[in-house]
């Protein structure tokens, strides 16, 4: 496909399709302060629910005694391991194949996990029950990591399962061993990089939360939830409490963030609905921060270590790498089945070589679960990181600038579609003409010399780069699910009497604006004006049934069931304009938003006419109405990449780095409204940003979580966060019906490295190689002391 | 306990517990949703108000110390003429995504155009500094301020 700087709309502005920046519809309600989300759903005679968790990471549950807490005026209800074990749900499966505790039965596994929960009249009764609960715990020797996990006489997490005698919570392996050992065999240098991406949260502002109200009479069940995928957890909510599915309706209101946080089931929502239906009223359960960041879904925790084998011109000849997942106490990674590391082997990244070999292994551990692809399409975020570090290590090596030698060593525009050796089949790309692009935005060779020159006044400036590519919008049914569930996705598209239409999506936003850029791809499919559309979406009796949104699928996936739709009912509209204008289809000439007859421009039909003929003037061999449904199945996934120039200043007396420039060169192929797109941009690069310099979880030796508040884990505010330069390249998605890739995560997949990157080029002549993540002051320092 | 609280010019009288949180008297007992909760700490910003016109965060403020106060929520921010600069602004400039940070947001820097009606690129960012963004990186949250500083410049239309 041709890369060009820039799309040009075919629509006019008044149509508002594929890339016009036209202002968001979901704003007027947000700036008003109308949104409704999840703690602002309330219900007649709603109770609220309130979670007792463990204080400690790992011991046997003793005992448990709630009288006191019964015996509270407001309390109706004190919900333990027990009571849940004797409806058979103090299990849950996980997204992996696991199972997890609803609520602890025999012991407690992680600092935080569910023991025990209050269902009162009011939150602050809940929570003052809490602290009337007494448990008795014997404790156990935490696991802090997944080293210590493996040891021999590390003590057995996963007591529950038979047959099981040690923490592995998976093995798993791709590529070819045998060719990459015959690879480095012949290479005259091999670079090794061991590094840790470390664990963290994607804590959008909004936490995770529920309002469950099954209705005694009729077994109805109807649930408010944060969920990014509303439709697949119905079906699991079936499957996991066995209500019948038609009986159960989730409702994803307006979602403050996702991130990958609310893709998981949690233990408070299965609570939350088995009380409702055993108490009979709504209950309501809202994360506080803490519970957020101690309990639900983290991202990366994987211990990384990667070689590149080279040749004396400085070409890759292959990859070796070896991953070590810190797991935490359950196995719930939200990935594809087949794929138990993710999509981590797409770690060959931009660069064209014959041979790759990924071994991985997870551990279990006395933390909490997760493994959720925070801002990432699956473990792609650990893998770019991994390849990009190592990309500039390479250089070091063998003495090259390491934008040459990204240059000789990326995959070439002739070579699409291109198979890796991992077995992904980019669709396609143009590497150098976007790094060319952020080169000269940064004014690349004047700051190597500059830095040359500050070197010789004792002064540091890093540069660093990251030329990634993604793999995102899972996926083709043949070998993307979930759970079982195949990852195609779906779109309704109803065009009312007088012109005005409605789409209904089985992708749910979390604030990426899907009201807004799915009206413009059916704007710009049946020229309709955007605004003349209304799009529905998180309510399962409403919308047509999907996967959700997570891993930038929305646009590759839904996007594609989107133009489907429109283009299923254009054909259908050519029928009614042959009709109203008694020509034969076949001689109809479309433009946005009418049809003509060939040679007689004169003669033609708007879309809002032909709207109004479906339901008043139909061909008689035609059904009325201008009405469908399209479930889209992607033949392939999409491949956005870019290249990310970073320019540090560091301070060698203590550590500190500021980002003096920060230029982002984006290919996501046609950009459906570029203003949102850049908004999503900014927000992935903040999010890289954040975990290169500050934000992470950790734990002390004894378990104890650090980072369970905004105070301790911080995200970055408006003062820390750089200043970015946009770019863009379109090199068109071949198979996408508009064009399009996915967007809403590259910037966090591809920025961390540079961002890294810069810190090490800015010590690298002092031999510095590696610094871990995040990149505080003080690890700095020690790497410049050690050097 | 029974307080007396304005809350976007109308007087309310509550009767609530001594522990109870501003933010949970706003959106529970006065049923005004656009106030977020999202952190519990101080931390976030999510559930800014003005009180006597000064940014406060309601989830670290109990309601009987708002007692007497004039309270400004986002609610109160549209005008008799229509949305507020800075909530146009917010929109103009693709100043929000998933919108759960946006009332906080706008009130801080409501408070602050009416201290500085021509701030840097800095004071704006020092401003917002106590509220967290997960969404937009900032950059057009800036731009959104800078947006209503110019209209109200401007007589309050064009950006």
């Amino acid at each position: 496909m041709q890369t060009t700087t820039h799309h040009q709309p075919t629509t006019s502005p008044e149509i508002g399709g594929v890339g016009h920046s036209i202002p968001r519809v979901e704003d007027a309600r947000f700036v008003q302060g109308a949104g409704n989300y999840l703690d602002d759903v309330n219900l007649p005679g709603m109770l609220h629910m309130a979670i007792l968790r463990s204080p400690v990471a790992h011991a046997n549950l003793v005992s448990i005694d709630d009288s006191a807490a019964m015996a509270l005026d407001g309390v109706l209800a004190v919900v333990t391991g027990e009571l849940m074990a004797a409806h058979n749900l103090a299990w849950m499966p996980t997204l992996s194949g696991d199972t997890q505790a609803v609520l602890a039965t025999d012991k407690v596994r992680y600092q935080g996990q569910e023991v025990a929960c209050v269902i009162a009249t009011d939150r602050y009764i809940a929570e003052d029950a809490l602290r009337l609960i007494d448990v008795e715990y014997e404790e156990l020797e935490p696991i802090t990591n997944p080293q210590r996990s493996l040891e021999a006489d590390a003590p057995l997490i996963r007591t529950d399962k038979e047959d099981v005698t040690d923490n592995v919570s998976f093995t798993w392996e791709a590529g070819d061993q045998a060719a990459t050992d015959a690879a480095f065999a012949n290479a005259s240098k091999v670079v090794t990089l061991e590094t840790h991406y470390p664990r963290s949260h994607p804590s959008p502002l909004e936490t995770c939360g529920i309002v469950a109200d099954v209705n005694p009479a009729t077994g109805q069940a109807t649930i408010y939830m944060t969920s990014q995928a509303p439709h697949a957890h119905r079906t699991l909510f079936a499957l996991v409490a066995g209500l019948p599915e038609q009986n159960i309706r989730i409702i994803s209101p307006d979602i403050g963030g996702g991130f990958g946080n609310k893709v998981p089931i949690y233990p408070g929502y299965v609570v939350a609905t088995a009380a409702s239906l055993l108490i009979g009223l709504p209950v309501k359960w809202v994360e506080s921060r803490t519970e957020n960041l101690i309990s639900t879904g983290f991202g990366r925790d994987y211990y990384m270590t990667g070689s590149l084998a080279l040749d004396d011109d400085g070409r890759i000849l292959g990859l070796r790498t070896d991953l070590l997942a810190d797991q935490g106490a359950f196995y719930s990674d939200a990935q594809p089945t087949k794929f138990r590391a993710g999509l981590f082997h797409i770690v060959t990244g931009s660069y064209d070589f014959a041979a790759a070999h990924v071994t991985a292994k997870g551990a279990f551990t006395n933390k909490a679960p997760g493994g959720v692809a925070y801002r990432c399409s699956f473990r792609v975020t650990e893998a770019s990181y991994l390849i990009e570090r190592l990309i500039q290590n390479a250089a070091y090596e063998i003495g090259m600038d390491p934008a040459e030698f990204r240059r000789i060593n990326f995959i070439q525009p002739d070579q699409f579609p291109y198979t890796s050796p991992t077995g992904f089949i980019y669709d396609s790309g143009d590497y150098e003409t976007a790094m060319q692009k952020a080169m000269d935005m940064v004014g690349y060779d004047e700051i190597r010399a500059e830095q040359a020159a500050a070197r010789e006044e004792g002064r540091l400036v890093g540069i660093g780069m990251a030329s990634f590519t993604e793999v995102v919008g899972a996926g083709p049914a043949h070998t993307y699910d979930i759970a079982g569930l195949k990852m195609f996705d779906s779109a309704e598209l109803r065009v009312h009497p007088t012109g005005k239409a409605i789409l209904k999506l089985g992708v749910k936003t979390q604030g990426q604006g899907h009201e807004t850029t799915f009206a413009q791809i059916v704007a710009e499919e049946l020229g309709i004006p955007a605004t003349d559309i209304a799009v529905m979406h998180g309510d399962t009796d409403n919308t047509p049934y999907g996967l959700g949104t997570y891993a930038s699928r929305s646009t590759p996936v839904g996007g594609g069931a989107t133009a489907m739709v429109a283009r299923k009912l254009r054909d259908k509209a050519r029928k009614i304009a042959a009709h109203l204008l008694e020509a034969s289809p076949e001689d109809l000439e479309w433009e946005p938003g009418k049809f003509s007859v060939a040679g007689s421009p004169d003669a033609s039909v708007t879309i809002q006419d032909i709207a109004f003929a479906a339901y008043t003037n139909h061909p008689e061999d035609e059904e009325a109405g201008l009405e469908g449904v399209h479930y889209y199945n992607p033949p392939n996934m999409t491949y956005p990449f870019g290249t990310y120039i970073v320019v540090v200043d560091l301070d060698s007396d203590t550590g500190v780095w500021t980002v003096r420039r920060m230029v982002a060169v984006d290919d996501c192929g046609v950009r459906i409204n570029p203003m949102i797109v850049d908004g999503q941009i900014h927000g992935g690069l903040t999010e890289g940003f954040a975990k290169a310099n500050m934000q992470w979880i950790t734990f002390d030796d004894d378990g104890n979580c650090i980072g369970s508040n905004f105070m301790d884990y911080l995200v970055p505010t408006a003062w820390e966060t750089p200043r970015f330069e946009l770019g863009e390249t379109v090199t068109p998605s071949p198979h996408h019906p508009i064009g399009a890739k996915g967007v809403g995560e590259s910037a966090t997949v591809g920025s961390p490295a540079a961002f890294v990157n810069a810190v090490i080029d800015a010590v690298a002549h002092l031999g510095v190689r590696n610094i871990d993540m995040p990149v505080l002051p003080d690890r700095v320092w020690k790497a410049i002391q050690n050097a | 306990m029974q307080i007396n609280i304005n809350v976007n010019g109308t007087d309310h009288s509550l009767d609530v517990e001594p522990r109870r949180l501003l933010v949970d008297a706003i959106r529970g007992d006065l049923g005004l949703r656009g106030t977020h909760i999202g952190c519990d700490t101080t931390s976030c910003g999510a559930c800014t108000v003005l009180v006597d016109g000064t940014p406060i965060k309601s989830c670290t403020m109990f309601a009987v110390q708002a007692d007497g106060s004039a309270v400004t929520t986002v609610e109160g921010l549209k005008g008799a003429d229509g949305l507020s600069a800075v909530q146009q602004g917010f929109s103009a400039e693709h100043g929000l995504q998933c919108g759960f940070c946006t009332p906080g947001m706008m009130l801080v820097s409501t408070a602050l155009l009416e201290e500085n009606p021509d701030p840097s690129e800095d004071d704006i960012r020092w401003a917002i500094s106590g509220n967290i963004c997960r969404c937009t990186g900032y950059v057009n949250i800036v731009k959104a301020v800078q947006w209503a500083a110019a209209a109200a410049r401007n007589g309050g239309e064009e950006g």
